[in-house]
């Protein structure tokens, strides 16, 4: 059984549809991405699962039904949301906003443990621990996004282009250490990204998006040696 | 000299009053970008409630406290039941929600206890145990209680994870329900607070300004300019903002010729000039941010 698994997935943005019947799977431990251009879609379909758009049709995750839950119930399934533009808490300190990521969990000794496996894997975070997290740089920022998803000790990890902004030296050590937490956490990842080339390293599994429709699927290593759909749809 | 010190700590009795609401005011506005109008009858109203509850009970730290409880039930229900309709209602729909919240209490109040002033006791000893002329024993005890309850809201938010979890909703919904913060519900607890430190400040200002439905309207006025004044983005600031304009106010009565006369122009006259010259106020925190 797939971890997630969405069928027929149409979204609304008030009386216009952003996505017309999206079908994608994702298995357990398993990185998979959804590439495409601006507005083919992605960042809604991310939405949708966080139940941050109205939409039509069927969303499992474990085999459970979500469509009917409120926002705030999905980060107690298990499933971290990274959002567009990372929504750091700019007032908050570095720390406040590691300690909101686990918002929904009890255990403080646990809560604890869990910021310093954070700093381990963003050693630059630690340092900035008590500075607002406002006036953190746009890598640093998103190092935060991904470290307060960690916090919730997810199964799922959405994440909406980590690459956006920066420059590609810090895009690459973001990557490298979303590969390590990965492997190490045993999270499974959606990434959705327009940078096809660093995205399809690192996953294991790729969607095509174009306006609203999946275009083409298939293992993410067939598609980034494939010459055709580099040309024509990755562009590079 | 004496005189100075006198107006000085009568001043920081009324302005920790005044500090009261303008902490009421700017928690709302933080999170809904709006000013509730009705902040100050909404006072007015739980103080005849702790009237009433004097009456009664005959005990005015009992009334206080089951006035102060019934306020924060009463302004989650409020919350839920009038504002959150309007919640995505164009500003002047809302604005116009909180004006006629308030004509609403005001009437309210008029219609159950009638226009009469009404008298509500001091909830602090007449008896200080030491002789002193520079303060009254009511004002003594305002100025500590305010304080020990402006630290208590402080710790709240600094230190507690629903506090950190209202101060993420106000400012970043989005972000706060993608972590499992429940954002309509975090309103709705802060519209209960702000209407419990409402309802403190209006049991401590009866004593001093009688008791009656047009009792909060001044002093909304002087919270309101606290809030600009000390920047209304800054909680903070919004009651040093209280307690300054609460000192300024009872210097210009005595000092500027006719100033005893000028009292709401004077609060008139600063907020004006905040927002022409200072618009942040003056501990309002400019955001930075990097992009």
């Amino acid at each position: 059984m797939p971890l997630l698994k969405v069928k027929g997935l149409k979204a609304y943005y008030r009386q216009t549809e952003a996505l017309h019947g999206v079908d994608f799977e994702l298995d357990e431990g398993s990185i998979t991405t959804i590439l495409g251009a601006n507005g083919a879609g992605k960042t809604t379909t991310l939405r949708a699962i966080s139940r941050m758009v109205r939409t039509e049709g069927s969303i499992t995750f474990q085999g459970e039904e979500i469509t009917g839950l409120a926002s705030e119930k999905i980060p107690r399934l298990g499933i971290a949301h990274v959002p567009e533009g990372r929504g750091t808490f700019v007032r908050q300190s570095v720390e406040e906003n590691l300690e909101l990521g686990a918002y929904t969990r009890k255990s403080k000794s646990d809560v604890a443990d869990d910021v310093e496996r954070v700093y381990a894997y963003f050693p630059r975070l630690k340092e900035r621990m008590k500075q607002q997290a406002g006036t953190l740089s746009g890598g640093e920022q998103q190092m935060l996004a991904i470290g307060r998803a960690l916090m919730l000790r997810p199964k799922l990890m959405l994440l909406d282009e980590p690459s956006f902004g920066l420059a590609p030296l810090i895009t690459q050590e973001i990557y490298d250490i979303m590969a390590r937490i990965s492997k190490d956490e045993g999270a499974s990842m959606l990434l959705v990204e327009q940078n096809a080339n660093i995205a399809l390293n690192l996953a294991d599994h790729a969607y095509l998006l174009e306006t609203g429709n999946v275009v083409m699927s298939g293992e993410a290593s067939i598609l980034r040696d494939d010459e055709t759909v580099r040309r024509t749809y990755l562009g590079y | 000299m004496d005189l100075f010190l006198q107006l000085t700590l009568a001043g920081l009795a009324i302005g920790s009053i005044y500090a009261c609401v303008a902490l009421a005011v700017v928690m709302i506005y933080q999170a809904t970008d709006h000013f509730n109008f009705a902040q100050g009858e909404m006072a007015m109203f739980s103080t005849f409630v702790a009237w009433a509850l004097f009456q009664a009970t005959g005990s005015i730290w009992l009334a206080f406290v089951l006035a102060v409880a019934a306020s924060f039930i009463a302004g989650i229900i409020i919350e839920r039941v009038i504002v959150k309709p309007v919640e995505s209602a164009p500003v002047f729909n809302q604005i116009i929600v909180f004006i006629g919240l308030l004509m609403i209490f005001n009437n309210l109040a008029g219609w159950f206890w009638e226009h009469t002033t009404k008298t509500l006791p001091s909830l602090f000893p007449e008896d200080l145990g030491f002789e002193t002329t520079l303060i009254s024993p009511h004002n003594l005890g305002v100025i500590v209680f305010t304080l020990a309850l402006l630290l208590v809201v402080f710790l709240f938010f600094k230190f507690t994870k629903v506090g950190l979890a209202m101060k993420a909703a106000a400012a970043n919904p989005d972000s706060a329900r993608l972590v499992g913060v429940s954002v309509g519900w975090m309103l709705a607890l802060g519209w209960g607070l702000a209407s419990a430190i409402g309802a403190v400040g209006g049991v401590l200002v009866a004593p001093i300004v009688f008791l009656e439905p047009n009792m909060m309207s001044g002093v909304l006025l002087y919270g309101f300019a606290g809030a600009l004044f000390g920047g209304v983005n800054s909680p903070g600031g919004a009651v040093a903002g209280g307690l300054i304009v609460g000192v300024l106010e009872n210097w210009a009565r005595q000092y500027v010729p006719g100033g005893s006369e000028l009292g709401l122009t004077f609060a008139l006259v600063l907020i004006v000039g905040v927002l022409m010259f200072k618009p942040a106020g003056l501990f309002g925190r400019v955001v930075v941010k990097r992009v």
